[in-house]
């Protein structure tokens, strides 16, 4: 069983709805991303989960213990908030012990576990400083320390990073994930930067309007997106309008080039118009693979210089497309204005429905390959 | 106006030319500052020194001495200690239930907007608000007396407790006002961090809560101290003025309009141990919000 | 819910100890007819011709001083901010006197330090002392509530796009600076009002025929009449608080709703 179960869980707040049909089961010791944009109801459901906002319907069991009326100081869960959100009367090493302190701890090894923690988190002379003294990459370290300190069933992070500036994320989280291998804790972790999901997660709950798009591996999530949501939300996608042509053979036309993708279009008949989904990393200048492809023509409009990675767009003529070239300086990157033929493999390919409908050939191989 | 006289030498470029021209731009602040505030205080402070040949005495400070002039000031202290302590107490209260206790929304305006005004609420307004209230022929005595209490002739409004009450009535909303943006700098995270440490209220208040408040309450406090000690027209109303055993402005007040003391030197000595505790509180003040202020920049 | 028991039993009794005083102020001030409840009281005070004359005295003082406190400070604050930065602790030092010098400490240095002088011989003197006090009075709520209203414009490039434009000291801030502190000065215009029309302690010691003191002498000799006085007296200041806010919701709604 599970260690973290949410089951049916919704929650409304007077009319409107925050969360619905939300279903989750995390294995103990897992770390687990909320991802989805803004408003979505990552922070709701968090909240739910660490005793702060009660279910509208639906159970939270932890540990197979049924927790949904328990109130959060009895949850045994560590909490970090975006805000930090650190004791400002009280010094580093005061905050990190104040759990321990209120369990009634003696002083000793409130002090041990003080200087434990200090040491994790690479702080171990600030523990004398107050919260103002800090940088914010600082406190926050603190405050992860804060939450770890009562040794909790579960750690639950909201956004921790979003106010930190880029160079500290990224370290920061990576500090987080060796500190929560380290000590095996169970993690959920909200953001609403897929980029950091990705690198972090064991799994991925995608999340829409209240509801779960999609759950799973940072891999299939990417590679095998369930919902035309998750597909344009996680990466960068290509949209590219196309009308199937034979969907038995899975064949379909972009602007009269006809495009093969890899599966029979079970769910479509031919004429249908559909989108069909590209990564743009998947897609390479003709000529530089040479199994089948599938080949698009069109006119270079715009080259950006993104540093390692050069970022090409083509116009066909109703669509736009695309595509990354690496860096490379013996090589002039494609003109403006020049005509170009780029190549993709039928494997690259998704098709999507035109509304929200999770229909397209690969979902099919992600389940196959969970 | 200073910076008129700028039209012609600050035009040409937006950096100060001269430093002497620049510093004309506050002149006339402080010529104004200076001829109604400073210099009348100074020389008030200088002339409490001086005796009425112009020579250098301690005489002044020492006939602060006279009984009935340290009773004076022993009562506006325990006045303003007893109002300062009750008001802020019941005006913190009230801030508190108003900001994060969670009542609708609109109650906290109307509180808000009711202490701007009430705590501008002094001398003949509040005095009679008072009398029709607590007097001989008060609605509330009025009512205790037909429930079987009477508080006649135990209690006058004019006593020591009656004129607490009456200060009271301005110092809760001046607490009120303070307070309330304090207590809405309490942020919900670190209820809600301590909850999942599991601390439970009383941990809260007790740890965290009350720590962070504490600098601000007395602060605000120590200011309510200071309001009730510079207070005069209403004491003026209610204890009809002039009489000895009074609140030291009243005494202060009488030296102006008649010559009951026949030294003039006195009325400048009991002017500076106002102003003396008067610094005292607003320098008491100005540090507990800075230990405040630290905590609360990050 | 008992949750919310706590907070709703302390707002109760802060309203009590705020209301019932009013309520039976104005419960005594319609008793002025024995037997039945009139306003008789309000007429007797409304129809005193001291009553006018003080009022209208009060409000001609409230007006100079708000006039002249704005006058000074306006320019001082804008100075402060454009080219004094350093200066700002040393002026709020300074507006913060007055919670220093209380007002009898404040009448009772003046009445002494300029006895014997024009100031203190004539009517007139005695009331440039008035006004100065009160505007002396005024500073710490005119002054913070420019400063806000100064940070909130952007007052460097304001200044220098007047200044491109030719325009001299005077045209600034009469035509630039003045109009965008507008609101930020009315509201500090108003409490500025509601304490000089409610002011005893200066005026009673300099002997003017103010509002104040009116209100003291009618107490000494009529009954209902000062029940009455205490509630009119209450609804100005209400007013004029309420003034201040129709303001700023309107500043607010200039600034965020639609053009
Ligand atoms: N206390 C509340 N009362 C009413 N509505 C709320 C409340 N809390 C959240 N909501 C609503 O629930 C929805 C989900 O909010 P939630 O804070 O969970 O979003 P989120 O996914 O965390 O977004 P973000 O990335 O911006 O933090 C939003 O539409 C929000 O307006
Ligand atoms: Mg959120």
């Amino acid at each position: 069983m599970a260690f973290l179960e949410l089951v049916n869980v919704r929650k409304s707040f007077g009319a409107s709805v925050a969360v619905e049909n939300f279903n989750l089961a995390v294995e103990r010791g897992e770390f687990v991303s909320f991802l989805g944009p803004s408003g979505c109801g990552k922070t709701t459901t968090l909240r739910m989960v660490a005793g702060f906002e009660k279910p509208t319907a639906g159970r939270i069991v932890i540990d197979g213990v049924d927790v949904t009326d328990t109130p959060p100081n009895r949850r045994n869960i560590g909490m970090v908030f975006q805000s930090y959100a650190l004791f400002p009367n009280m010094t580093v090493a005061d905050n990190i012990g104040f759990g321990l302190k209120i369990a009634r701890r003696p002083a000793d090894e409130i002090r041990a576990r003080v200087e434990e923690l200090l040491r994790i988190i690479h702080m171990s002379e600030f523990g004398r400083r107050y919260p103002y003294q800090l940088s914010g990459g600082q406190q926050q370290r603190v405050a992860l320390a804060r939450a770890l300190a009562i040794q909790p069933k579960l750690l639950l992070l909201d956004e921790p990073l979003s106010a930190l500036d880029a160079k500290i994320r990224a370290s920061l989280r990576q500090e987080i994930r060796e500190i929560q291998r380290q000590l095996g804790i169970t993690t959920i972790y909200v953001t609403h930067d897929q980029e950091e999901a990705m690198a972090l997660s064991d799994r991925i709950v995608v999340m829409s309007r209240g509801r779960i798009e999609q759950i799973g591996t940072p891999f299939e999530v990417y590679n095998f997106p369930a919902t035309r949501f998750v597909a344009s939300f996680v990466g960068t996608l290509n949209l590219l309008q196309a009308t199937v042509v034979d969907a038995a053979i899975g064949l379909v036309s972009v602007e009269g080039q006809s495009i093969r993708v890899a599966r029979p279009l079970t769910q479509h008949r031919s004429g249908d118009a559909v989108s069909l989904a590209l990564r743009p990393e998947l897609i390479a200048l003709d000529g530089q693979i040479n199994s089948e492809v599938n080949r698009l023509s069109g006119t270079v409009e715009d080259v950006t210089f993104l540093g390692s990675i050069v970022r090409v767009r083509v116009r066909l003529s109703a669509n736009k497309l695309h595509f990354d070239l690496f860096n490379n300086p013996q090589l002039r990157p494609p003109q403006p204005g020049s005509l170009i033929t780029v190549q993709f493999a039928p494997e690259a390919c998704l098709v999507l429905g035109e509304d929200a409908s999770p229909a397209h050939p690969m979902s099919a191989s992600a389940a196959q390959a969970a | 106006m200073a910076p008129l006289t700028q039209t012609k030498t600050g035009r040409a470029t937006v950096e100060p030319r001269a430093f002497s021209w620049t510093w004309l731009g506050v002149a006339p602040f402080f010529l104004f500052v200076a001829a109604f505030l400073i210099w009348p205080t100074l020389s008030i402070i200088a002339q409490s020194f001086l005796d009425q040949d112009r020579r250098l005495t301690l005489r002044n400070i020492l006939e602060l001495g006279r009984p009935f002039i340290v009773s004076s000031y022993v009562y506006s202290l325990q006045l303003s200690a007893v109002t300062a302590i009750g008001g802020g107490i019941l005006g913190g209260l009230l801030a508190y239930a108003i900001t994060i206790g969670g009542l609708p929304r609109p109650l906290r305006d109307a509180v808000l907007s009711f202490s701007g005004v009430a705590s501008n609420f002094a001398g003949v307004p509040l005095a009679f608000a008072f009398i029709a209230t607590l007097g001989q022929l008060g609605v509330v005595t009025q009512w205790l007396r037909s429930v079987g209490i009477s508080l006649y002739p135990a209690f006058s409004l004019y006593s020591f407790w009656g004129l607490s009450i009456v200060y009271i009535y301005f110092q809760i909303p001046l607490m009120v006002l303070i307070m309330a943006p304090a207590f809405e700098g309490m942020r919900r995270e670190w209820r809600e961090a301590a909850e999942s440490l599991g601390a439970t209220s009383w941990h809260y208040w007790r740890y965290i809560g009350l720590p962070i408040l504490l600098p601000s309450i007395l602060g605000t406090m120590v200011l309510l101290f200071g309001n009730a000690f510079g207070a005069h027209a209403t004491a003026f109303q209610l204890t009809g003025g002039g009489s000895q055993g009074n609140v030291v402005t009243i005494l202060i007040g009488a030296q102006i309009s008649s010559d009951a003391l026949a030294n003039p030197g006195l009325g400048n000595a009991l002017a500076l141990g106002m102003i003396i505790i008067m610094g005292v509180c607003i320098g008491l003040y100005t540090w507990l919000q800075r230990l405040s202020a630290r905590w609360l920049r990050s | 819910m008992l949750k919310r028991f706590w907070p709703w039993f302390w707002f109760t009794v802060g309203a009590m100890y705020f209301l019932v005083p009013l309520y039976a102020t104005f419960d005594f001030s319609l008793r002025a007819r024995r037997g039945e409840l009139s306003f008789a009281a309000y007429a007797n005070v409304l129809n005193d011709i001291k009553f006018v004359e003080s009022f209208w005295f009060s409000f001609q003082t409230a007006l100079a001083t708000i006039v002249i406190s704005a006058l000074v400070i306006v320019p001082t604050a804008y100075w402060v901010q454009l080219r004094l930065p350093r200066l700002r602790p040393v002026i709020e030092f300074f507006t913060l006197l007055p919670f220093v010098v209380p007002a009898v400490v404040l009448v009772f240095s003046l009445a002494r330090t300029y006895s014997r002088t024009p100031l203190t011989d004539s009517r007139e003197g005695l009331w440039v002392l008035l006004i100065g006090s009160y505007v002396i009075l005024s500073f710490p709520y005119m002054y913070r509530a420019v400063d806000t209203g100064l940070r909130s414009i952007n007052i460097h490039d304001l200044t220098e796009a007047a200044q491109s434009l030719g325009a001299g000291w005077f045209t600034i801030l009469a035509r630039v600076i003045f109009p965008n502190v507008y609101t930020a000065l009315l509201s500090g215009a108003f409490i500025t009002f509601a304490i000089v029309m409610g002011e005893f302690t200066i005026a009673a010691l300099l002997a003017q025929p103010a509002f104040g003191p009116y209100m003291n002498r009618l107490a000494s000799s009529r009954v209902y009449e000062p029940s009455a006085l205490a509630i009119i007296s209450f609804a100005l200041t209400w007013a004029a608080i309420a003034a201040i806010q129709w303001i700023g919701q309107g500043a607010q709604a200039r600034v965020a709703g639609p053009r």
